[in-house]
């Protein structure tokens, strides 16, 4: 067999010297540098490449582009393996492996293809109609479906490429790199403007590299080349080649996909896709247009292909994709399609017009080569199964509505379509812009937009070379004048000799000739003209469902080819017009994107920033178990060799009641408040008052929501006059500093007081244990620790350790406590004096565990645990805390009917037989299976080494009147149940001696 | 005063000095830590013209009252942070003697004067592709026609927030990251420079 035997042996863009080998469905071939897949198959005679999605009916290569519906492969195999490519972008390369999707065994021989004899049978809704009954075996069918209707399959290894994301700004975006979009570059670049010029292809060109045809003395594709040079010369304009923009958002944000080494096969461990993020002043979308098919019966066999696309391959690729070719349009373009094919030695038998009259020189140009133009004729079928073997035409009736008797069989091996164009409005769509229905040229336009953008070229309904060339530079122009930069004066345009066309006739649909055949007007999800008819007779109306229930223009070509007719036939059938019916929305993307691209660099130890305090590296050499606190690591438990977790826990819980222990307690929020109003700020936002509290002492503050519920909490100290500093929880930190500034800034502009966020600035120790002072006292210089001099809740200044340090008596919990800040260089410094004289001590580190068994055991809060947003200070019992002599943030909330009904939960303690899980369900009426009534939930539950039992606090409705009731906590449907009786959520040192020593 | 050699940066884990890099001399990234930047936040009125008098006779320049611009002398800078707040930045030596002389001339005024030098570390990045390792996580347009030298802002990084200040037309960068960011951001930074040939150095105080 002769090697390429489709390829033409002189021009177009690809390099005979460079042989590229590849494999389909596990064949081996042979293409050129330059080739897709789909055009190296093609000058292998390949033209079955895939099977339909519903039927299973034989495909060939429709298109030469993106809106490719039919041959979809799966390229390579294991982690790089990559499902439903179009065949018509994958750029060839040495040592390809691609396979078709969606058939089984082989796409010769696919068993699923019983499903086109029985296509009768599976209409639209199909699916929707016959398993959703009985409901529940859906999940049984769906196995089966799934099956059958699959397309490619996704990897399941991990992607073994690097992808990455860069932020671009500029004056001019321009997406699409034809000869608009080329245009608009050059003018806007000559203008001084940064410019970002787009194109999905490996080169600049668009239409030009697939048309042949000609700028002045030049061909398209030199002209482009020509203007590639003058662009790459200008320091401020960004070419940007084999990159998709495939999100356009609001504000002109717009998201490109950049790729880098897809064309070379994406080897491993090389940059694959770049994600570009680009916010542009303006933006012009020069996105061209794509063709149209016709729809007609048997009109998806292989061999069928898009006009446009013909051309194509024969003039980019080198390729002819058929030996007889038959045309069949209702426009003018196809006659240039006709004229290129026979130019490459194809021969065109006829080209079928729907047109009663075409004309146009284009038209002219075929007559006078001898080539038939059956003018008034339509095709009503096709010959061939896996590989057209000829067509079926009937001339139209004198309304044009059906047709006369006398049916023609034509041979032909390739059938080329053009129902005219669609601009490519899908990114101008996105952000909301409107799209207008044009009459004459059949389509739909570019309308209103509340973007900064500029439609040019085909995208804007301008199908003529010179219209492109103009409208491009005009609105390059245009986008630069309106970001401020001067216009460079005259267009440099060249003239374009304008061929005269003549004007579209679309012809939607016609008839049936026979019954049950298939017109496709949706080739990926085999939809057809009569599934459009049947949803419209079921009482569809609205495009958007009639899109869903039919899945027409769903998929992975998102309906490019067949939309527009879709919309029309419904329209024609509901006796509407096209605008009225209007379209589906656009969204993002345009095409797929690979998750790799979104993720960027965003994975392993990217994925999410780890906060780390200035002793986190003493915490892990001395292994340190840590827990995760929003993005901060803290330690958790300290385990010696042997210990688990609840010994190592039960430990450090002994070390905190019995000698002294030490806790990084540097992940607590910190605000500096400065200013003469400080005491008047901290009224409003604190519950209790602060009107009298004295310079060097501290008080516990409670913080609430506008809906009087429980935000945060934490102690704040008063330094000097007008000095306050205050601590916040760790998780809430950044929360409440950001509120706080809120009220100030927008609510209490009045107040003199600025706040200073100093979370980051200290390292902060905690010491805590009968021999606190005793370990601290080895350490401190210049200031006095005796219990008379330094009570709880005061704070003084001095040095630790020779460091300048901040010492405050305050305890979470309930022993002797010190906690020492100092600025975070000093941190592991003073860790470590603390390690060497905590010696003679038995000083023991504690993690946060031990932090909170001993917290729940003085019934202390921790805010976020034990309260929800929905907890009150009085069903926390923490009354005492809110004055009623001033107002205060949540204030008047907390006289709304809800927070005082009588029934509300209400924080308490539990005595419990056996340790109970957090969140566990509290009943008071116990039965034998649910549903029972739930009362309450357990908030903290812990193993107490001090009271030798296991502890819990918890949220009961009226749990305060229910004091010694003893309740149920159902843990299993199995009947493990745990009892426990209502107490006070102070366990421990119920007077609060042992902080006061 | 504490003793400074008792100090350690927030990427002391990270152990710089054993880092590959390319030789200094043809490298199109530099990197570095400036450890140990005095910086002192400051937030005042400035309509209150005798205490931005005040400040001007202080630090030797007037504060900058144009939003994202920063105004300094020799090796003192300061940071316009928002229309009531300043990052006034300054070698360490300096550090006690400044806030001192800051907090006494200004003490009649309500303001608020802050040391904030542990809060965040201060990363250099400097070269030809310095602009383009920022690009892939900085959202700001950093093309000199929108951002030059003298320019700061407070923006995102990656997954963190910075200030960034650009000090030279190399372009130069200081990127000012909090403490418990910057091991997270470092990593970062190494990993977006890779790509170029970068060139790590350990301590740039």
């Amino acid at each position: 067999m002769k090697r390429q035997r489709y390829r033409l042996d002189v021009g177009a863009r690809i390099d005979r010297g460079k042989t590229l080998r590849f494999s389909f469905n596990g064949k081996s071939y042979e293409g050129f540098d330059g080739d897709t897949l789909a055009s190296a198959l093609l000058a292998n005679g390949v033209r079955l490449v895939g099977r339909s999605f519903k039927y299973h009916r034989p495909r060939g290569i429709f298109s030469a582009g993106m809106e490719e519906p039919n041959a979809l492969v799966q390229l390579g195999s294991g982690a790089a393996s990559e499902a439903n490519l179009r065949a018509t972008q994958v750029e060839l390369f040495d040592g390809l492996e691609a396979a078709s999707v969606n058939c089984w065994p082989s796409v010769d021989f696919d068993i699923w293809a019983i499903n086109d004899r029985f296509s009768s049978m599976l209409p639209a809704g199909f699916y929707y109609k016959t398993f959703m009954w009985p409901k529940k075996f859906w999940h049984q069918y769906e196995k089966v479906i799934r099956r059958g209707a699959g397309l490619g399959t996704a990897p399941e290894l991990p992607d073994q490429n690097i992808y990455d994301k860069r932020n671009q700004h500029c004056e001019v975006l321009v997406v699409g790199g034809g000869p608009a979009g080329i245009s608009a570059a050059l003018e806007a670049g000559r203008a001084g403007a940064r410019v970002i010029l787009v194109d999905e292809q490996a080169e600049l060109g668009g239409a030009l590299l697939g048309n042949g045809e000609h700028i002045e003395s030049r061909s398209g594709v030199d002209w482009a080349l020509a203007a590639r040079t003058e662009l790459d010369e200008m320091p401020e304009v960004h070419i940007l080649t084999r990159t998709t923009a495939f999100g356009y958002y609001h504000h002109n944000y717009i998201l490109m996909v950049e790729r880098l080494s897809d064309h070379l096969g994406a080897p491993a461990g090389t940059l694959r896709q770049r994600l570009w993020k680009i916010r542009a002043h303006q933006v012009v979308l020069a996105t061209g247009a794509i063709e149209r098919p016709m729809v007609f019966a048997d009109n998806d066999r292989p061999g069928i292909m898009l006009a446009n696309a013909a051309r194509t391959y024969v003039n980019r690729y080198g390729v002819r994709p058929g030996n007889r070719a038959v045309l069949y349009t209702n426009n003018d373009s196809a006659y240039h399609a006709a004229h290129d094919l026979a130019e490459a030695g194809v021969r065109v038998e006829a080209v079928i017009d729907v047109r009663p009259n075409p004309t146009g020189e284009g038209v002219e140009a075929i007559r006078q080569r001898g080539i038939k133009v059956l003018a008034y004729h339509a095709l009503v079928g096709t010959v061939g199964v896996k590989r057209l073997r000829g067509i079926e035409v009937l001339a139209l009736n004198e309304k044009g509505d059906g047709f006369s008797d006398g049916l023609q069989r034509l041979r032909c091996d390739l059938l080329c379509l053009s129902g005219g164009w669609n601009p490519t409005v899908h990114l101008f769509s996105q952000p909301g812009g409107k799209l207008n229905f044009d009459e004459l040229k059949a389509c739909f336009v570019p309308g209103e937009t509340n973007e900064a953008v500029i439609v040019a070229g085909a995208a804007n309904g301008v199908f003529s070379l010179q219209g492109c060339l103009a409208g491009g530079a005009a609105a390059g122009r245009e986008a630069a004048a309106k970001t401020g930069l001067e216009d460079p004066g005259a267009p440099s345009l060249l003239p374009v000799i304008p061929a005269e066309e003549g004007p579209i006739t679309p012809v939607w649909h016609l008839p049936p000739v026979s019954k049950g055949e298939m017109r496709f007007v949706d080739l990926h999800n085999d939809v057809t003209a009569s599934d459009l008819e049947l949803a419209t007779r079921e009482g569809y109306r609205s495009i958007e469902l009639v899109k869903r229930y039919t899945t027409a223009g769903m998929g992975p070509d998102q309906g490019r080819t067949g939309n527009m007719h879709a919309l029309a036939i419904v329209a024609d059938t509901l006796g509407r017009s096209i605008p009225e019916v209007g379209t589906t929305t656009y969204r993002a993307p345009y095409t797929p994107v690979p998750y790799g691209a979104m993720a960027g660099r965003d994975v392993g130890a990217l994925a999410d920033p780890i906060r780390m305090t200035a002793i986190h590296g003493w915490h892990e050499r001395s292994g340190a178990v840590f827990d995760d606190v929003s993005q901060w690591k803290r330690p958790w438990y300290y385990p010696r060799p042997g210990e688990d977790m609840n010994a190592a826990v039960k430990r450090e819980c002994i070390a905190a009641r019995t000698g002294v222990a030490i806790l990084d307690a540097s992940t607590l929020g910190k605000i500096e408040i400065h200013g003469p109003d400080s005491a008047k700020y901290l009224n409003r936002i604190y519950t209790n008052g602060w009107s009298k509290l004295a310079i060097g002492r501290c008080r516990y503050g409670l913080m609430l929501g506008e809906d009087g519920m429980v935000m945060d909490d934490g102690v704040t100290s008063r330094l000097g006059e007008t000095h306050y500093f205050m601590t916040t929880t760790t998780g809430g930190a950044a929360r409440v500093m950001a509120w706080m500034e809120d009220w100030l800034q927008c609510e209490w502009s009045d107040l003199k007081v600025y706040l200073t966020s100093v979370t980051e600035q200290w390292a902060t120790l905690s010491i805590s244990g009968p021999n606190a002072r005793r370990v601290l006292s080895d350490l401190a210089e210049g200031v006095d620790l005796a219990p008379e001099s330094f009570p709880h809740m005061a704070v003084r200044e001095g040095k630790v350790a020779g460091i300048n340090a901040r010492i405050f008596r305050v305890s979470f919990t309930g022993e002797l406590g010190f906690e020492v800040s100092v600025a975070n260089s000093y941190g592991l410094a003073l860790w470590q004096a603390f390690q060497r004289v905590g010696e003679k001590y038995d000083l023991t580190p504690i993690g946060i565990e031990a932090l909170h068994v001993l917290r729940a055991e003085k019934g202390y809060i921790a805010v976020g645990h034990d309260t929800d947003g929905s907890v009150t200070p009085g069903d926390l019992g923490m009354d005492w805390l809110v004055s009623s002599k001033k107002d205060f943030l949540g204030r008047r909330s907390l006289a709304r009917s809800d927070s005082i009904r009588p029934d509300r939960k209400q924080f308490v303690g539990l005595k419990l037989e056996a340790r109970v899980p957090e969140g566990a369900q509290i009943v008071s009426e116990l039965r034998r299976r649910p549903p029972m009534k739930m009362i309450g939930h357990v908030t903290s539950a812990y193993d107490s080494a001090a009271l030798g039992k296991s502890i819990a606090l918890a949220l009961i409705e009226r749990g305060h009147e229910r004091m010694g009731e003893t309740v149920a906590i159902p843990l299993t449907l199995e009947g493990r149940v745990v009892k426990a009786e209502i107490v006070s959520p102070v366990f421990y040192d119920p007077s609060g001696e042992r902080l006061n020593v | 005063m504490s003793d400074p050699s008792l100090r350690q940066t927030p990427l002391a884990t990270l152990h710089l000095g054993d880092r590959k890099t390319s030789p200094a001399h043809d490298a199109t990234v530099r990197l570095a830590e400036k450890i140990f930047i005095a910086k002192i936040n400051l937030r005042a009125d400035p309509s209150n013209r005798k205490l931005m008098r005040v400040f001007e006779k202080v630090l030797g320049f007037a504060l900058p009252l144009e939003s994202n611009t920063t105004n300094g002398k020799a090796v003192r800078s300061a940071l316009w942070l928002g229309p009531d707040e300043w990052l006034i930045t300054a070698p360490s030596s300096q550090e006690q003697a400044l806030f001192k002389a800051l907090s006494e001339a200004a003490e009649a005024h309500h303001l608020a004067i802050t040391d904030v030098s542990d809060a965040r570390t201060v990363f250099l990045l400097s070269g030809p592709n310095a602009r383009d390792v920022l690009e892939k996580g900085c959202g700001l347009d950093l093309h000199p026609r929108a951002f030059q030298t003298g320019c700061c802002a407070q923006t995102r990084l990656a997954r963190t927030g910075v200030l960034l200040h650009q000090t030279s037309d190399e372009p130069a960068y200081d990127i000012h990251v909090s403490w418990s960011f910057a091991a997270y951001l470092w990593i970062w930074l190494e990993d977006a420079a890779a790509e170029f040939n970068v060139t790590i150095v350990a301590d740039d105080g």
